[in-house]
């Protein structure tokens, strides 16, 4: 019975993520997933025998009040922080039911037995460290720079191969001692695996933890011999590994290119060359203009409207704007934000209906009958020098190409360069004014002077 | 090696590409939530976390230190689970479509 009520578990999820994948059923497939997990979690209660009821009742009662309040006070802005964090608490677990495991049945295990606990061990620590530097480096605790650290690699390379002879060691030999040892060093490989990654790249990083997570829960279920465990582990490996390639392809990088080369270290020499290009500074009043005369805009929204929480106020000019008969979409490029589809929950929060936001494929054919392209706090996803420019660092990744519309507006702080350390040709384009502002400031003063026009 | 270790590679095997399959075609719009609803279903370790934790206590049982972990990964499972699935529910309760427009 008890294996019946697992498939059906499995199988719930299985539903649940199908619905997930279209924005009408989503909702509800998210609730067959939590109705799979509750069904999951209500079969191990009631198959258990003379548990310590203590300690188990004690984790769910704190865990739930923890979960739930980071979950219902986070900001949408914060979610890709927030994410990076319920990866690592997954990782931690899956971890923690090994080691317990190890204290408890060790002279039981086969040779099999003793690699998966192995592997959920390293798996799961990879997976913690990794996700909270990641939510460090998100929350702006750490810096969201590359920092690279001296021999790095051969840092990594030294650790990976100590990992697998205490492997060996453990499974074949009957100290324990192994096991900790592993841990302490799989804790070590997530900090530096994640410290050199560059703030660019944290969509790909959060995917790959996302899909990290899941594999270390398989794996503890290779070690509890549940079959439960191994399905939604595996699920949830494949949907990260899935993902992980789409945002890498989105930037035209290889995984290994991404996990192994700080970024932002090698392309910040092509910056400082070009300080005295001319640019088109515009008033809010010069862009109010541009786009009251316009017939179709297209909004670009990036990091930066992120940041200064400008999507209400994004949702308020474009009304502003479809108020005068305007055409408003919003072309959102795959890695725009700091992961997947960040823009797109952040647009929905401002009451933004899906069916107005555009994808990279859906938005590039648009621009030229575009007559203004609002560019709010986005940079390197509409660099055309990704294009154009084969010397270019951030050559072939596809952009969104803004340049081909009529007149291009730029609402930016400044000139710096973007986390990729990139001058952008865009900026001194003829057709482009730039507005220099805070992202809310700016839009807020061009609704100012649009409802004074 | 033993059966249950070989059936178990061969349902990691068969989920993985479930999960390829149903995945693969997921527009971009919902990767943010589909990202953390897949993540609150990793949580499913918390199955595991509690069939160790209910063995600790007790003599033989691996001590205080398993009782000690045993808390920790039900603790930390239970934060993944119920944090995951409600904020992806927030956040999937805020797409709409535009009113009056019919697909």
């Amino acid at each position: 019975m008890t294996e019946l009520a697992y498939l059906g578990a499995a199988v719930l999820f299985i539903l649940g993520l199908k619905q997930m994948g279209s924005p009408r059923t989503a909702r509800r497939g998210n609730t067959l997933a939590a109705i799979g997990m509750f069904v999951a979690t209500l079969t191990v209660l009631i198959s258990l025998t003379k548990p310590s009821w203590t300690v188990i009742v004690a984790g769910l009662v704190v865990g739930s009040t923890i979960g739930a309040v980071l979950a219902l006070r986070v900001q949408m802005t914060e979610m890709p922080e927030l994410v990076a964090a319920f990866n690592g608490f997954g990782g931690i677990s899956s971890m923690l039911v090994a080691l317990v495991a190890l204290l408890q049945t060790r002279a039981l295990w086969d040779n099999e037995t003793g690699v998966t606990v192995m592997l959920s061990i390293v798996i799961g620590a990879v997976t913690f460290t990794g996700s909270f530097v990641a939510y460090g480096k998100l929350k702006g605790l750490i810096s969201g720079r590359p920092i690279s650290l001296p021999g790095g690699k051969v840092l990594n390379a030294t650790i990976a191969t100590a990992i697998v002879i205490l492997i060996v060691v453990g499974v074949t030999g009957d100290a324990t001692w192994p096991y900790w040892g592993a841990v302490g060093l799989a804790a070590v490989i997530g900090v530096l695996g994640v410290l050199p990654i560059g703030g660019a790249d944290m969509p790909v990083v959060i995917s790959l933890l996302n899909s990290l997570s899941g594999v270390a829960a398989s794996t503890a279920g290779f070690v509890i011999g549940n079959d439960a465990l191994i399905i939604g582990g595996a699920l949830v490996g494949a949907a990260g590994m899935i993902l992980t390639l789409q945002m890498g392809k989105a930037m035209n990088r290889t995984l290994a290119n991404v996990l192994f080369s700080g970024f932002g270290a090698i392309s910040s020499a092509g910056v400082g060359d070009g300080e005295e290009k001319p640019v088109n500074r515009a008033t809010p009043d010069d862009v109010a203009i541009a786009l009251a005369y316009a017939q179709s805009v297209l909004i670009v929204p990036g990091y930066g409207l992120a940041v200064a929480q400008a999507q209400h106020v994004t949702k308020k000019l474009a009304t502003l704007l479809e108020d005068k008969g305007i055409d408003v979409g919003y072309a959102i490029h795959p890695v725009a934000g700091r992961m997947p589809g960040h823009m797109n929950v952040l647009l929905a929060e401002a009451d933004v209906p899906y069916d107005q936001l555009y994808d990279l494929d859906q938005s590039n054919p648009m621009f030229q009958q575009t007559d203004v392209v609002l560019i709010v706090g986005a940079n390197d996803v509409v660099n055309p020098s990704a294009r154009d420019d084969s010397t270019s660092p951030i050559y072939g990744m596809p952009i969104l190409e803004v340049d081909r519309a009529q007149t291009v507006v730029v609402v930016k702080r400044s000139l710096s360069p973007g986390f990729a350390g990139i001058d952008n040709p865009l900026f001194y384009m003829d057709s482009t004014m730039m507005l220099f502002s805070d992202a809310k400031a700016a839009l807020e003063n061009v609704i100012k002077s649009l409802e004074d026009l | 090696m033993s059966e249950v270790f070989i059936s178990g590679i061969v349902v990691f095997v068969l989920a993985a590409f479930v999960g390829l399959e149903v995945i693969a075609k997921v527009p971009p719009t919902l990767h943010t939530p589909l990202m953390s609803g897949a993540n609150a279903i990793s949580g499913i370790t918390l199955v595991g976390a509690i069939i160790v934790a209910a063995a600790t206590g007790g003599a033989g049982t691996g001590g205080t230190l398993a009782t000690v972990l045993g808390f920790l990964a039900v603790t930390a499972a239970t934060i993944n689970v119920v944090g995951g699935f409600l904020v992806t529910d927030r956040m999937l309760e805020m797409f709409k479509k535009k009113p009056g427009r019919q697909p």
